[in-house]
């Protein structure tokens, strides 16, 4: 086998990456739906041909996707394997099955088997969040779901392209069973385009370096990862910590789920044992196991921000996901609320990281996406549907406040301009701002929320809202306190104000011209002790707004005017007698 | 033109002021370098100018790079903003987007340049169709300027929703701001950029108050003092887009200087390779902590929509696309935890800057990779702040941190660094070409600045470009960009509206009427122009889409006066999507985001032979020293030269170094270097 320099290999990794890198760039600069173009909820790497696992990921697509989509091409190279698939250059499997390959329903996975000399080399792979795939719910985010067949169309991995030929009786298909199908066929075009790139780009370094090169460069990379992620471990304190967190609920029943991990540092492996977790659940905040593996991979590769993007930081650690568990079910149990789930997981591992490396982690951030969507039709008939994710805080950290008004960390999305939406559908924002008391207390308090709030412009519309956090606060970690709750507020029959019965969760609001909706999210959860937060800094956060002079008081013992005036002898004496 | 023939260049960097003389009578040329005056940056102007200039009054233009915008805002230091926006609406800058600063890794912080007690709300709103929802309450825009001045506010920003749709709001509470503000620092997001987004308006509108002070009175300190040093002519400030602008329209926009400095440089090499029969370069400026790359196709630089100078500080105005990335000479070496060599993006800057510097960093470097391996002269330090590098503590530092991990020889790993380093500068390149569908067979690498023409011959090689073009003095090459670029004027407007219902005798009237009003404002400066020049352009995506194509419209101002017509639009639309995406998609209705006029005033060139060698002399005259450089795994004797000293045709066959003041260069084993009539060093493959 031929052996590589460390130079050679370092170029080579860096050829690589720009691969996939790329890819992702021509998906969001053609795509025709926010999420993708906007949001970036989008992914593409190389993997391996046997295995499917991940050789290379590109450096902006959705963090999530890094650990789901080997499984997705898994499930390519399975089916191949069993039907005896002749495979050909220029083929493209699709499919959106969230059991074969994680996540949801929403995302389309375009696999293309790449060939060198004849052969099998890996496979290149696009995965993209189409704004609507059918089900009952537009936009899909259906609160209500007890299947996945009420979430939208579900489709099995199959040909969509047959030696370069797109099999428009697959594209016919797929555009009938969405509400948007302009926007399915300019995607799954830009995804088509990105894998066509890949193969160019890829034959190309081929061409320049070899194959033995190119496979030596993988092997050794994947080896190299399992090493660092290695060392880090090592550098843990051996011990079991244990943590939980929790979803508010199923959006069928009004239970409580439970998330409960323990975590184990022996010498230089992980294990990550998810046994105390709540059963599978009625309604759609399921997750499959491969899911469940990736978001594990998010909330690490947060902590230990070099790890690279490949399958060998896995290789250090053991998972123990209980397959009655919420986070590995099956066939039909429905999984569209996925982002609220892992988002869970992402959360419960950075508190229970929090206890291993205090110097390491941060509070928790949002952890909701508040998928919020608003349909109906023009005057002149035409369907419309606004579907957003909105943001929130992120956690107070070691090197200061928590961010205001960030993304969630399983992506990269930013939110599209208001104005863009304005312009794109008959609403009108009334308020659109930072959410005072929202950011969790701490030495280093979380940032703030945010406070959204629609008019309706058009006759009637209907709204549906998918999120979580309504009960139970971001935490806050080594001492900060939590963040505030997601609060979601409709008109009610009589025009008063209503609130979801099952808190951040409802299907078909009625709105009415004028009306009005209102979303104020979580903050993210503080770090330290909130009697460390040094009080000028406090009344600095009363002075601008993010913290009430009463918050001051009852979190903080802190005495400010509402103007911002640190009073600070009545504040030595409060902190002293507290 | 008032005062005299010369025109002066000048570039004012963080250790020196470049000063670019041309002499417009006889065409004569001539640079001046004198250290930058921190604080007052006109003093340091004014002894350049007068180190070779005994009469000030002998010059007629002063055109400059300014990088006193693009500090002001990485250090925070512009004046105390406030804003007045619509209710609901006050966090806007606060929120941006709803980004983070890095992908991985949660531990961002924003500071916005207003805090949030100087963010005040007003009644009024726009929709977004431009109908008036609310009308604007005066009285609360005054109560609102009172509280801002009464906060201690120097300059202030109007920001409303939607006010790229119907300025009328907007506009209304300008004047009354204007009628109580202290001073002129008022600026209008519907004035400045007139275009859909709310967060990229707010934050452009924002920082061009915030930039309004500090540029004002530095504009206004470089104007008195060259006035009192008998100056009488104009001045002329480049802008991001590597155009001038007037004094006066840079006290209006400051914004628009946000990458004044490294856009000149980009304009001097755009005009530097064209001269030399260049017209497709990839130039190169490796600095301290950064390598910035730029690509310039058929003599014209690509311009970007926006940039942002740091997180959350988003600047939308047309710019030179500069692509940077953390590579530079004081980038630091490491392996990393998994056994990788690992190069930046962690750097030592210039201080501490580089092991061989000896002034406390420890970490090996790029640029102390270069000196184990004989490429820097330890004894000649470029930039004159010291006045040698310590070779032996660059060695040490190799030898551990990157040699004993990796368990082979010193000099294997420095040119391990360098060779990884050289990678991670062609992946810069390949980006801005590779990836944009250009054939680096077909471009040609300049370098400028210090560091990077130790680089090039690699980079060539390792790209694929054709050669690599060193200027007769990289050190100047953004005073002497001041003297060429073109004066430019830029106006957007959103328009949003579809193809198919576009009137186009109203959209031809706009267009007309925007490159007139360009046209004026470009003819407020004494300058004398060859020619006047308008671009139009429309940014146009299928409905749906949210990322626009820029389209080029293939007309004139008489073309426009004749008349416009949809199919044309349509088929220019299409030439450029396909052109960027590959395919068409059919059945899609086509939208017209935005209308982009562009005036650009040309201005004389010089002919760059005037830079050129002195006639005569051969290249043993110029030959210095051997030195022994360590290449590929060997030691080699190498020629050393005075670089300005080698004639015209000479052929310098590598290996070989050639030293002048501003930079070294070195030519591969592999290449040579041929000097051309301008003074260039062109760099190819070895004849066979």
């Amino acid at each position: 086998m031929t052996t590589l320099d460390p130079v050679m290999l370092a170029v080579l990794k860096g050829r690589l990456e720009q691969i996939a890198d790329e890819m992702d760039a021509t998906l969001f600069r053609s795509a025709f739906n926010p999420i993708i173009a906007e949001a970036h909820d989008a992914s593409h790497g190389l993997y391996h041909a046997e295995t499917g696992e991940t050789l290379v990921q590109g450096k902006s697509g959705l963090p999530v996707f890094v650990g789901a989509m080997s499984f997705a091409v898994k499930a390519v190279i399975d089916k191949v394997a069993a039907e005896g698939i002749t495979l050909h250059p220029g083929d493209v499997f699709i499919f959106n099955d969230p059991y074969e390959g994680g996540t949801h329903l929403s995302d389309f996975k375009l696999v293309r088997p790449f060939f060198r000399g004849g052969k099998l080399f890996c496979y290149l792979a696009s995965v993209g969040h189409w704004h609507d795939v059918g089900g009952n719910v537009p936009g899909n985010y259906n609160p209500v779901a007890t299947e996945c067949y009420q979430e939208g169309m579900l489709i099995p991995p199959v040909l969509l392209c047959r030696a370069g030929e797109i099999n428009q009786d697959i594209v016919a298909i797929l555009q009938s069973n969405s509400r948007l199908p302009g926007s399915l066929y300019g995607d799954l075009n830009g995804q088509v385009s990105a894998l066509e790139l890949g193969e160019i780009r890829l034959s190309e370094l081929l061409d320049e370096y070899g194959e033995d090169r190119i496979n030596a460069a993988l092997i050794e990379l994947k080896k190299s990862a399992a090493r660092l992620m290695a060392s880090f471990i090592e550098e843990l304190p051996d011990g079991t910590y244990s943590g939980e967190d929790w979803l508010d609920n199923d959006g069928i029943t009004d239970m409580p789920l439970k998330i409960g991990l323990d975590l184990t540092i022996s010498g230089d492996r992980m294990t990550l044992d998810f046994s105390r977790t709540s059963d599978a659940c009625d309604g759609p905040v399921n997750i499959s196991r491969s899911t469940c593996i990736a978001s594990c991979y998010v909330a690490l590769k947060h902590i230990f921000c070099d790890v690279p993007a490949n399958a060998g930081v896995l290789e250090p650690i053991t998972f123990n996901i209980p397959e009655t568990s919420l986070l590995s079910v099956g066939r039909p149990k429905p999984v569209g609320g996925y982002t609220e789930t892992i988002l869970r997981v992402v959360d419960v591992m950075f508190q229970v990281m929090s206890q291993v490396a205090p110097d390491m982690t941060n509070g928790c951030a949002y952890g909701t996406i508040n998928a919020l969507s608003m349909a109906g039709y023009r005057k002149n008939g035409a369907r419309w549907v606004m579907f957003s994710f909105f943001g929130g805080g992120h956690g107070g950290h070691p090197a200061g406040d928590g961010l205001n008004h960030g993304n969630a960390p399983i992506s990269t999305a930013t939110i599209p301009p208001l104005e863009i939406l304005e312009a794109a559908y008959p609403v009108r924002f009334t308020q659109w701002a930072l959410r005072p008391d929202s950011g969790g207390p701490g030495k280093r308090r979380g940032g703030c929320g945010a406070v959204y709030e629609i008019e309706l412009l058009e006759e009637k519309a209907d709204a549906f809202l998918f999120g979580e956090r309504g009960k139970f606060a971001p935490a806050g970690v080594v001492g900060g306190g939590p963040g505030a709750v997601n609060k979601f507020f409709y008109p009610d029959e009589n025009g008063g104000r209503a609130e979801p019965p099952m808190v951040s969760k409802m299907v078909g609001i009625k709105l009415r011209h004028g009306q009005r909706v209102r979303l104020e999210t979580p903050g993210g959860g503080g770090y330290g002790n909130p009697m460390d937060r040094d009080p000028a800094d406090v009344a600095d956060d009363v002075r601008l707004g993010y913290v009430t002079a009463t918050a001051a008081r009852d979190r903080y013992k802190c005495v400010v005017s509402d103007a911002g005036v640190l009073d600070e002898a009545a504040t030595a004496r409060l902190r002293q007698e507290t | 033109m008032a005062g005299g023939r010369t025109i002066v260049g000048v570039d004012v960097g963080g250790t020196f002021t470049d000063v670019f003389f041309l002499n417009e009578a006889d065409g004569s040329c001539d640079v001046a370098k004198v250290p930058s005056t921190r604080g007052d940056q006109s003093r340091g102007i004014l002894e350049g100018i007068s180190q070779r200039r005994n009469d000030i009054g002998d010059v007629g233009l002063v055109v400059h790079g300014t990088t006193v915008g693009t500090n002001a805002l990485l250090e925070r230091k512009g004046a105390k903003t406030g804003i007045i926006t619509t209710e609901g609406f006050r966090d806007v800058l606060e929120m941006r987007r709803r980004d983070r600063p890095q992908t991985w890794g949660l531990w961002g912080v924003f500071e916005p340049v207003v805090p949030r007690n100087l963010r005040i709300e007003v009644t009024e709103r726009v929709l977004a169709d431009g109908t008036l929802h609310t009308p604007v309450d005066l009285d609360e825009v005054a109560d609102a300027v009172r509280t801002l001045i009464a906060r201690g506010a120097e300059a202030v920003c109007i920001f409303f929703l939607n006010s790229y749709a119907n300025p009328e709001n907007e506009r209304a509470a300008v004047d009354a701001v204007s009628r109580i503000w202290p001073n002129g620092h008022i600026t209008s997001s519907s004035d400045i950029l007139p275009e859909i987004r709310e967060f990229e308006r707010c934050s452009t509108a924002t920082l061009n108050a915030y930039l309004q002070p500090p540029i004002g009175d530095y504009l206004e300190r470089l104007e008195s003092g060259l006035k009192d040093g008998g100056f009488s002519g104009d001045v002329l400030i480049v802008q991001s887009n590597g155009g001038v602008m007037s004094v006066e329209t840079a006290r209006t926009f400051p914004v628009r200087t946000a990458l004044s400095g490294p856009a000149a440089g980009v304009i001097a090499g755009a005009h530097i390779g064209t001269s030399a029969g260049f017209p497709n370069l990839i130039t190169c400026d490796m600095g301290g902590t950064s390598f910035d790359v730029s690509l310039i196709a058929d003599g014209e630089s690509a311009l970007a929509a926006q940039t942002a100078v740091d997180f959350g500080m988003v600047v939308r105005t047309p710019m030179i696309e500069i692509t940077t990335i953390g590579a530079g000479g004081g980038s630091i070496a490491k392996i990393d935890r998994g056994g990788l060599l690992q190069i930046g993006p962690e750097s030592a800057g210039s201080d501490p800057g580089p092991v061989c510097y000896g002034l406390g960093n420890d970490r090996p470097t790029v640029t102390d990779a270069n000196l184990v391996l004989g490429r820097i002269n330890a004894a000649r330090p470029i930039g004159g702040k010291l006045d040698r590098l310590d070779s032996d503590a660059a060695r040490a530092a190799i030898t551990q941190h990157i040699a004993e991990p990796l368990g082979i020889d010193v000099m294997e790993a420095a040119e391990a660094v360098i060779k990884v380093a050289n990678a991670k500068m062609a992946g810069a390149i390949r980006l801005v070409s590779v990836e944009r569908g250009y054939d680096p067979e077909h471009f040609v690498a300049m370098p400028f600045g210090g560091g990077g023409a130790l680089h090039t011959g690699a980079l060539i090689k390792e790209v694929g470009l054709s050669k690599a073009l060193v200027p007769r003095y990289p050190g100047v090459t953004s005073a002497l960009g001041c003297v060429i670029a073109d004066m430019r004027f830029d106006r957007v407007h959103t328009l949003n509206v579809m193809l198919d219902a576009v009137d186009t005798a109203d959209l031809a009237e706009e267009m007309i009427a925007t490159a007139v009003a360009g046209e004026e404002r470009l003819k407020e400066s004494n300058v004398a122009f060859k020619g006047i020049e308008h671009v139009f352009e429309l940014d146009m995506l299928y409905v749906g889409q949210t990322h626009t194509v820029a389209v080029k419209l293939p007309v004139d101002l008489k073309g426009l006066r004749a008349g416009l017509d949809v199919a044309a639009i349509r088929a220019a639309f299409e030439e450029a999507y396909r052109q960027t995406f590959g395919r068409l998609l059919k059945g899609i209705p086509i939208r017209i985001m935005n209308l982009r006029v562009t005036v650009i005033g040309r201005r004389p060139k010089f002919d760059l032979a005037i830079l050129g060698p002195a006639k005569g002399g051969s290249l043993d005259d110029a030959l210095t020293d051997t030195r022994k450089i360590w290449i590929e795994g060997a030691w080699h004797e190498t020629d050393v030269y005075n670089r300005l000293e080698i004639p015209e045709g000479a052929v310098v066959p590598g290996p070989a170094l050639l030293e002048q003041p501003d930079t070294t260069i070195f030519v591969d084993p592999d290449l040579e270097g041929l000097v051309d009539r301008f003074g260039n060093l062109v760099i190819s493959r070895k004849a066979r």
